[in-house]
């Protein structure tokens, strides 16, 4: 029953992992840029819904407020894309890297500074509510995050195979020097791909605010987000899941079977293990010229 | 407006352009070495630390600038340095012993790590630093009889050819023995590049297939680089220990590894003036900031200063990429040139994306 009940805890902050290292894969494939801020986006969701829904700020219903907040995140994404982000195009990675980094802090700052630097919690309709399955105990929380997650992972799955939109944005990801031939808008689409992604963090930060409290400092979450993203393969968007999901099962159980102080350090010891044995992810797309 | 008229290969390697250059280096080095008769004990503590935080950026420079190869955990290196000094100080070792020895051990733990470095690259290698550092940080914790845990650890003062020398005690003779150590690694890590080793950094970060067709043994230059690399670090993280007194984990945690990278990228990712002028930036600013509050009486606001470093980050990447040494030198040679500077001087090329997918 106790391994049911962590499994079931570690499935969901899994969740909440995996769109994070969604959010990666989908503008590393796309742009081969790396968004290292894609976790300070999600903290920036979280306090944006916050904003929107909690009655001791504008208290809107929320559902609207979710709505809203995925919508203003988006525009906040293609923006940082459109203004900051094409101006490296044909710089180094590296470059891309740093500027991320940077903007990550810019943006920790600017909500310590609108919101304050004390944990906040979202007003959710479903907070402190437990279904009981037999002895199981579940959070109506747990299967909100859990369908949340597999609801907007069909979607994307439909977006990505069946419309026009995703099949370009599979075409730009691939060879953009061709996709730009074929007529599609390359720039355009990188531009919404960092929407897109914009989007995702907000529900995943919505998805981790209604599991908890927030503080500007969410951010460093996106961390163990990479490590998901290495392990499933950096370019896979199942493999981002996949990878979410081991490492939010593994930090439960190491918490619970192993000794206090070295559970924390499992997912990225997986992660070392992973890059080790495959340096370029489970599904590498980098290759090797030989001399 | 000045000629260099090159007579000898050797023109293109030397130390310094000139006499007047080489006279203008000796001139710096003896202004900073009369520092602690013109300014207060606090200032001077203050540049002090800029110092330490300059080799340390200078340990950087030399793997992420001049090897290519992003570190995005080096604060585990000066972690390794400050605790092997602290523990061999509190044993009553010599610091003419624990100096070298605190570098060397985060050199050989460094090279260690190189071993699967080296097949990595890219974002690959920045992430996986990135998660070292992590693990770094609960390795200290872990590591209780060594490195006192999480209530840390005290460091005595240092002991050098019969003399105490103590931060607070004898401000002026630990400025001078940073001073010192900071011209020798600065003097080493300029003759390394004008070496044969130093060019074949160069050429792996330019372009690692070209370097291996040139003969070069990436294996071995990269290992050497991570050795290096974190040899200077643990140098300045042994120095560090004697600046801070007492330290625990907190002093090494992964976000002060992303400040030094930050930090060489304003100063200027490849150039050894960008870790000077990169450690100027971190150290000076928050005294900036805290001086332009007080004249504007704002009240404080927590993370102002690490926000404004960032803001500047992003400007500088977008607008300099080579930093703040990229436009002190153009700022130079618009004056050597003068008044035949043009404005397209420096322009850059547009270029497509270049694909790193194949390395």
């Amino acid at each position: 029953m106790e391994v049911a009940q962590l499994l079931l805890g570690g499935i969901s902050v899994g969740c909440v992992y995996g769109l994070v290292a969604l959010g990666f894969v989908l503008i590393y494939k796309a742009t081969e840029s790396v968004n290292f801020a894609q976790g300070d986006l999600m903290m920036l969701g979280a306090f944006i819904t916050l904003q929107f829904v909690n009655t001791a700020y504008w208290g809107l219903p929320f559902w609207l407020g979710v709505l809203l907040a995925v919508l203003v995140m988006a525009v906040v994404g293609y923006l940082m894309e459109a203004l900051v982000i094409r101006r490296l195009f044909g710089q180094p990675q590296f470059a891309v890297v740093i500027l991320t980094i940077a903007i990550g802090f810019v943006l920790r700052f600017a909500a310590g500074f609108i919101w304050g630097h004390e944990p906040l919690t979202l007003e959710t309709p479903f907070a402190g509510r437990n279904v009981a399955l037999g002895r199981l105990v579940i959070g109506v929380d747990e299967i909100f995050v859990i369908g949340a997650t597999v609801v907007l992972t069909g979607t994307l799955y439909l977006f990505f195979a069946r419309t026009r939109l995703g099949v370009a944005m599979q075409a730009a990801s691939q060879n953009q020097l061709a996709a730009y031939y074929m007529g599609v808008p390359v720039k355009r689409i990188h531009g919404l791909i960092w929407a897109l992604s914009g989007g995702i963090a907000t529900i995943a930060g919505v998805l981790f605010a209604s599991r908890g409290s927030i503080d500007p400092n969410l951010g460093l979450l996106g961390i163990k987000a990479f490590a998901a993203a290495v392990i499933g393969g950096f370019g896979s968007l199942p493999g981002a899941l996949a990878g979410g999901l081991i490492v939010g099962i593994v930090e439960p159980f190491a918490g619970r079977y192993i000794a206090a102080g070295y559970s924390q350090i499992m997912p990225y010891a997986i992660m070392l293990v992973v890059l080790v044995l495959r340096p370029n992810g489970l599904f590498a797309q980098v290759q090797s010229k030989k001399v | 407006m000045r000629i260099h008229q090159k007579t000898s290969y050797d023109d293109d390697i030397n130390l310094f352009e000139d006499r007047r250059q080489a006279l203008w280096y000796l001139a710096l080095v003896a202004g900073a070495a009369l520092l602690p008769f013109a300014v207060s004990g606090y200032f001077l503590g203050e540049v002090t630390n800029v110092l330490i935080l300059a080799i340390a950026g200078m340990g950087l420079m030399l793997l992420a600038g001049h090897t290519g190869q992003p570190s995005l955990g080096h604060a585990a290196f000066l972690a390794c340095g400050a605790y092997m000094e602290a523990w061999l100080n509190n044993r009553g070792v010599s610091f003419l012993i624990s100096l070298p020895a605190a570098g060397l051990f985060a050199g050989a733990v460094g090279a260690i790590i190189a071993i699967p470095a080296l097949r990595m690259s890219g974002i690959y290698l920045a992430i996986a630093t990135l998660a070292m550092g992590i693990v770094a940080e609960d390795v200290i914790v872990l590591l209780e009889p060594y490195t006192g845990g999480v209530s840390g650890t005290f460091v005595g003062a240092i002991r050098l050819a019969g003399f105490e020398i103590d931060r607070y005690g004898s401000p002026s003779g630990f400025y001078w023995l940073c001073l010192a150590i900071t011209v020798l690694v600065a003097l080493g890590y300029a003759n390394l590049l004008r070496s044969s080793t130093g060019r074949a950094f160069v050429a792996i970060r330019d372009s690692e297939v070209s370097a291996k067709a040139m003969g070069i043994n990436i294996a071995r230059f990269k290992t050497l680089a991570f050795f290096l690399s974190c040899f200077v670090t643990g140098l300045s993280g042994a120095l560090m220990a004697h600046f801070l007194g007492a330290f625990n984990y907190e002093a090494f945690l992964i976000t002060i590894s992303i400040q030094m990278l930050l930090m060489i990228v304003v100063g200027g990712m490849g150039s050894i003036h960008g870790a000077f002028f990169g450690a100027m930036v971190v150290g000076f600013l928050p005294q900036i900031i805290t001086g332009i509050r007080q004249q504007i009486t704002m009240t404080a606001i927590p993370g102002l200063d690490t926000g404004i470093f960032a803001a500047i980050l992003v400007a500088m990447i977008i607008l300099e990429p080579r930093g703040l040494y990229g436009q002190w030198l153009k700022t130079r040679i618009w004056f050597q040139l003068f008044p035949l500077a043009r404005r397209d001087l420096f322009r850059r090329h547009k270029s497509y994306l270049k694909t790193e997918r194949l390395k």
